[in-house]
């Protein structure tokens, strides 16, 4: 074991930190990067161009295929590109979705040509992409989908309605997953496609979410045609198609929240309570969480870097990220003690970031698996527990209980 | 013992929970979350003239005389409603201010305002970040003129006068009433975690004050913020059992794998859990109420132990109904937000968890030296 980087890993740290020195602002510890959603429209522009930056000088997929414009490395230099980039002020928040889980899945299982005409518009940050995946009747048991797609000479035509789309509205693409086969158990009757997210016949509702901002969507689906070349993997294969876009969700995580420990401390030094007992107890669990969950990674990392697959154990970072932002939001505003509802930007503290941590992080224990289903994850498939008995999953996909909701 | 409410408190209990749910339904608290109007206007003439703005002022200052025990059992139903309403700046601190402190004049000439609501009156204590602490009061009363600044106050923008903690000639922590239309007072709405309640900063520089009743010293807000505690401890009980109703609801109506969500036990149990919470603070609280009504001498200890339950229980129930809810929980449109802001509010008004532990410790400890 050795946490110190070997040569090779220092020289390309080395190369990471002259390009985000020459490229990037670096970041005050006070003010936050705001995160796209809570941004208007000149934010798309500058992720973009920041995307385009980052990619012509190969720091944008770094362990992908040189084909696709990756260096092919070991997963370990992204860990140590995103801790460079951690201490600049990097706009963010347009390409995780496509980068992470949409073009890994079309690598997996699109055609060289398709593959071609996508994955390098992608990575410049010229095509952003979003994922179609939840609906109103199927959120955790995403199997329940039930937007139809039926096959129509050399397409499928496809209605129904997703829910919660990050992004559709600022996306040119989509990868979805759609129900080709309602007679048959719900996981055997899905198809995956992607698409024009300029098709005619899609609509996009902006969803206003209980933070204020417009980050997701309702997407609605009539007569929308998606040529049958586009489908992802074999008719009836879509369950599976869609494990790997999750297995890859699971896998991009690592991105820090703000605020942090780090931010917590510096409040409790701001409000002169960094002395007081009960307040540093919390500061050390929370820290001791983080550094877990960070060596952790490192240690995923690892594996990775020797040839071995992520397995479910992954989960357990969003599970322990989600619920420790809205813990130190919540605890940061009890050590503003009165004040600490005001959200005002020349009175709050720490540029309110604490508040409108508050108020953004319930999604974090819902948005790519709830709390609930990751704990579900780590019990049955890392611990061996038995499953819950499934009344879903023999039967006829058209005969499963779906109650009022 | 007989530690319940009695059946006349039970049925204003009952005639106040439906009269909420026509008069203070989301769609009024929405209202006020989106700016649409201060507060509850309508909603507050109606609870006007049902007596709730007086329901512990004593008849001869004309009240309801209700006593303790009746504005604890409004106090919770406003808070499983969410009311939009100046209640408990009025009703609580500036009601109680003047009942503790007050002159029989003072008495007299605004307490019969405050009961049938021609005037809301308001607590300054804060002067941003910090718990209440003598030592952060820096806002003077000299020679009847206050200078400084308060913020944020609770309904500072709909109040006509505020009770106001200030350090008089002498540099005590006293308390000044201060007419907030006078000159020499600047107002300034403030945005804040939960829009549905009016919060202000107000800025006096040499605004006209008078000396509320004769008392001076820090034990006197004290005093004022442990009762306050108490009543709030039951709208936070009555906001938790709201939260867990509604995720309850959800949870037997919504379906994944084929079944109701709530058939799950992560999710029994965690609705078990926000139960248990809500029953140890609603207990609490209870205590709190007898203590409150018969001027107990543990009244401090009670409303720190009820302030600390009733917080944990409704941040709990509150954030937990989001999670049950799964994404449509995390909608603008969708109720479980007005909960979740409500319950910080609550938490933070009066003092946040961390203050309220240390004093209730603080108060055990002189209870087992004495
Ligand atoms: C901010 C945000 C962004 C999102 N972005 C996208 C996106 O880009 N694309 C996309 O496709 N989706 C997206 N989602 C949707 C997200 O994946 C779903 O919200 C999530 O999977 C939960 O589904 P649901 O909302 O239907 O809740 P439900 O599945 O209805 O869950 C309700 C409650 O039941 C619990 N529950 C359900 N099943 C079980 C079980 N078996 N055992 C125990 N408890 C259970 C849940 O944990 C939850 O507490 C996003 C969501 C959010 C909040």
């Amino acid at each position: 074991m050795d946490f110190n980087d070997t040569p090779d890993e220092a020289a390309f740290r080395a190369e990471a930190r002259t390009f985000l020195q020459a490229n990037a602002e670096p970041k005050s510890r006070a003010r936050p990067v705001l995160r796209l959603g809570d941004l208007g429209g000149d934010a798309v522009a500058q992720c973009k161009a920041w995307q385009a930056k980052k990619a012509d000088a190969g720091f944008a997929a770094i362990s992908w295929p040189k084909r696709f414009g990756g260096r092919e490395a070991s997963p370990i230099l992204q860990v140590i590109y995103h801790q460079e980039e951690e201490n600049y002020a990097v706009p963010r928040g347009l390409f995780e979705i496509g980068l992470g889980m949409c073009i890994p899945t079309m690598m997996t299982y699109a055609q060289p040509e398709q593959l071609d005409r996508y994955v390098r518009p992608a990575l410049r940050g010229e095509e952003v992409w979003c994922q179609l995946f939840s609906e109103p009747a199927g959120g955790s048991d995403l199997a329940a989908l039930r937007t139809r797609a039926e096959r129509d000479g050399d397409d499928w035509v496809i209605n129904g309605q997703k829910i919660w789309t990050s992004g559709a509205h600022l996306s040119d693409f989509g990868i979805i997953v759609v129900r080709t086969d309602p007679n048959v158990p719900k996981h055997a009757g899905l198809s995956f496609f992607f698409l024009d997210m300029r098709s005619p016949g899609i609509e996009i509702r902006p969803i206003h979410q209980m933070s204020g901002a417009s980050h997701f969507n309702e997407v609605f689906f009539t007569d929308v045609r998606v040529p049958d070349a586009q489908r992802l993997g074999a008719v009836g294969q879509g369950w599976q198609v869609s494990l790997t876009t999750l297995m890859n969700e699971r896998l991009a995580v690592g991105e820090v929240h703000r605020p942090d420990v780090e931010d917590l401390l510096e409040l409790a030094r701001a409000l002169m309570l960094s002395g007081n007992g009960a307040v540093r107890e919390r500061i050390a669990d929370w820290y001791a969480r983080t550094q877990g969950l960070k060596f952790t990674r490192f240690r995923t990392m690892t594996a990775l870097s020797r040839g071995q697959t992520p397995g479910p154990e992954n989960s357990i970072h969003k599970l322990v990220n989600a619920s420790k932002l809205q813990d130190i939001a919540s605890y940061g505003l009890d050590l503003m003690g009165m004040a600490g509802l005001v959200m005002d930007d020349d009175l709050a503290e720490a540029y309110a970031m604490f508040q409108q941590a508050l108020l953004s992080s319930p999604s974090a224990r819902i948005a790519g698996g709830s709390d609930e289903i990751l704990r579900n994850i780590i019990a049955e498939r890392v611990l061996g527990l038995p499953a819950d008995i499934r009344v879903d999953k023999d039967r006829p996909f058209s005969q499963v209980p779906t109650g009022r909701r | 013992m007989n530690f319940d409410f009695s059946d006349d408190l039970k049925q204003l209990r009952d005639q106040a929970r439906r009269f909420l749910a026509e008069q203070s339904p989301p769609k009024v608290v929405r209202q006020v979350l989106e700016g649409g109007e201060p507060y509850a206007v309508a909603l507050w003439q109606a609870m006007a003239e049902m007596g709730w703005l007086g329901a512990a002022i004593p008849e001869q200052y004309g009240g309801a005389g209700l006593g303790y025990e009746g504005l604890c059992v409004l106090a919770e139903e406003l808070g499983r409603a969410v009311a939009p309403v100046p209640f408990a700046s009025s009703a609580y601190l500036a009601a109680e201010a003047l009942l503790l402190a007050g002159s029989d004049a003072q008495k007299r000439r605004l307490l019969p305002k405050l009961a049938d609501g021609s005037a809301v009156g308001c607590f300054a204590l804060a002067e941003g970040t910090g718990n209440p602490d003598p030592a952060h009061v820096s806002v003077r009363a000299t020679g009847g003129r206050l200078t400084g600044s308060k913020w944020p106050v609770m309904d500072g923008d709909i109040a006509g006068f505020a009770v106001v903690v200030a350090r008089d000639d002498g540099g005590e922590t006293a308390l000044f009433l201060a007419d907030l239309a006078a000159d020499g007072v600047s107002r300034r709405k403030l945005t804040t975690v939960d829009p549905s309640r009016d919060h202000a900063r107000i800025d006096f520089a040499g605004a006209a004050a008078e000396r509320l009743g004769a008392r001076t010293g820090w034990p006197l807000v004290q005093r004022l913020l442990e009762r306050a505690a108490i009543l709030v401890a039951f709208e936070q009980v009555g906001g938790a059992q709201a939260a867990l109703e509604m995720a309850r609801d959800y949870a037997l109506e919504r379906y994944a794998f084929g079944r109701p969500i709530g058939s799950f036990q992560a999710i029994k149990h965690k609705l078990a859990d926000v139960y248990v919470a809500i029953e140890l603070a609603r207990s609490n609280a209870y205590y709190g109420a007898w203590a409150l009504s018969a001027d107990a001498a543990e009244l401090p200890l009670a409303a720190a132990t009820a302030r600390v339950s009733a917080t944990e229980a409704f941040h709990l129930a509150a954030k937990e109904n989001i999670q049950t809810h799964g994404g449509i929980g995390f909608t603008w449109d969708v109720d479980c937000h007005l909960y979740y802001r409500r319950s910080k509010q609550l938490a933070l008004a009066l003092g946040s968890a961390p203050w309220w532990k240390h004093r209730l410790v603080e108060l055990l400890e002189m209870r087992n030296a004495a």
